[in-house]
């Protein structure tokens, strides 16, 4: 066993060797390289975890924009629907003065009217009454020859209408 | 040519000083570049391309990139789970541990022998696991009574231990804790030395028995053959979990030193 054989006249190489070489590689690979290998993966998961942070606080701000939208949206469509109700009573108003109106400027049209109907009616009762005597006032002198007075032809007509 | 196809099991864990170095002397302790110091050296420059390659820092990874990062989450991951979030502090010694240990575990796997390297692996010998089982170690004790000074000790004590046991189970406690970095380093050792000798042993049985004849060669070098390709996956396998076990453990004994129990 060429282990234990050579062993005291090959130790001291062997362990000489094996620290300087062993030593180099602790202390330029495990120290001076390995920690940045390290980083990189440190970086990277930290990259990769603020991405996912990032991407996640964009859709919580895109949610809350679309429930401000949504609130903005639903106060315009009531501030329309007040509008559309306001215009609606408005012109329900408006067309009822008018209506009114109208109604009153007829009512009076037609008062006037009987009222001058009436005195119409009142004038040609009184012609009558002045046709009648004169025509009873020449009747009664034509067949009894008897001159009336148109005041007594009146009166008799009076009596007998 | 088939008396001399002898093959030795052992001789692939055989150091060899190479480039004449042998000789290479520090404070009066030989260091020579071995072809374990060469191998080493391979197992560090192709995990330094492998972790470069995994440098570009993209947001969004390539596959290369995504390996290496998944090597570094898996670390992480494991010294998360284990220790918690004191544990990050950890990764580095961990990662560079378990990815030496890896490449090492499976450079010395490659089929190089076909086109005339000898791959080494250094992880089969006490030596390098035995090393690096005690840095793990070490760090455990320093950052034990670093953190909790002499209650440290108190780790040899489980709860609920009844008053007149606490002697007894200090002392098994403190053994098993003790044996911990034998066990740590032996096991990754034994691991590697086992399958390389396995299959240095059935190639020797497919090379002896096709010199032997064609009838022993259906006999026993066929079914060796198959037994080996199915071994060599299976290595492969181990050598990705005793690298991962080494790790695990690790941090499953710092996280003692850390939380106590």
């Amino acid at each position: 066993m060429p282990q234990i054989e050579q062993l005291a006249a090959t130790y001291s190489s062997q362990v000489f060797w094996l620290l300087l070489i062993f030593g180099l590689v602790f202390f330029v690979i495990g120290k001076g390289m390995v920690p940045k290998v390290m980083d990189t993966v440190a970086m990277r998961d930290k990259q990769i975890s603020d991405d996912l942070a990032a991407a996640e606080a964009a859709r919580a701000q895109a949610e809350a924009e679309e429930d401000a939208w949504r609130t903005r949206e639903n106060a315009n469509r009531a501030e329309a629907q007040a509008l559309i109700a306001q215009a609606k009573s408005e012109a329900a108003a408006a067309s009822d003065k008018k209506l009114k109106a109208a109604q009153k400027r007829l009512d009076k049209k037609l008062a006037d009217a009987e009222v001058r109907i009436a005195e119409a009616r009142a004038s040609a009762a009184a012609e009558i009454e002045d046709v009648a005597s004169e025509a009873a006032a020449q009747i009664v002198q034509r067949l009894a020859g008897i001159e009336v007075a148109p005041a007594a032809a009146r009166m008799a007509v009076k009596e007998a209408m | 040519m088939a008396t001399e196809a002898k093959v030795d099991p052992m001789h692939q864990f055989t150091i060899q000083p190479m480039f004449g170095t042998d000789q290479l002397e520090l404070l009066g302790y030989n260091i020579a570049i071995t072809n374990s110091t060469v191998w080493m050296a391979i197992s560090a420059i192709a995990l330094w391309v492998f972790v470069a390659g995994g440098m570009k820092r993209q947001l969004v990874p390539g596959r290369w990139q995504m390996a290496v990062e998944s090597f570094t989450g898996l670390i992480d991951d494991m010294l998360e789970a284990n220790i918690g979030k004191n544990g990050r502090k950890y990764v580095p010694y961990i990662f560079s541990l378990f990815m030496f240990i890896l490449f090492g575990n499976i450079l010395g796997l490659l089929p190089l022998g076909v086109i005339g390297l000898h791959p080494f692996t250094f992880t089969s010998h006490f030596t390098v696991t035995g090393i690096l089982a005690i840095i793990s170690f070490g760090i455990v004790l320093i950052v034990g009574f670093a953190k909790h000074k002499l209650h440290f000790f108190s780790l040899f004590v489980p709860h609920g231990t009844p008053v007149p046991m606490i002697p007894i189970i200090f002392v098994v406690e403190m053994i098993s804790f003790m044996v911990r970095p034998f066990s740590l380093g032996l096991r990754l050792f034994v691991a590697m030395m086992a399958g390389h000798v396995l299959l240095e042993v059935l190639s020797s049985f497919v090379i002896g028995s096709s010199n032997a004849g064609m009838q022993y060669f259906a006999i026993a070098g066929v079914p060796s053959f198959i037994l080996m390709v199915g071994i060599c996956a299976l290595e492969i396998l181990v050598a990705g979990i005793q690298a991962y076990v080494f790790a695990l453990l690790t941090s499953v004994y710092l996280n003692d030193a850390e939380n106590l129990h």
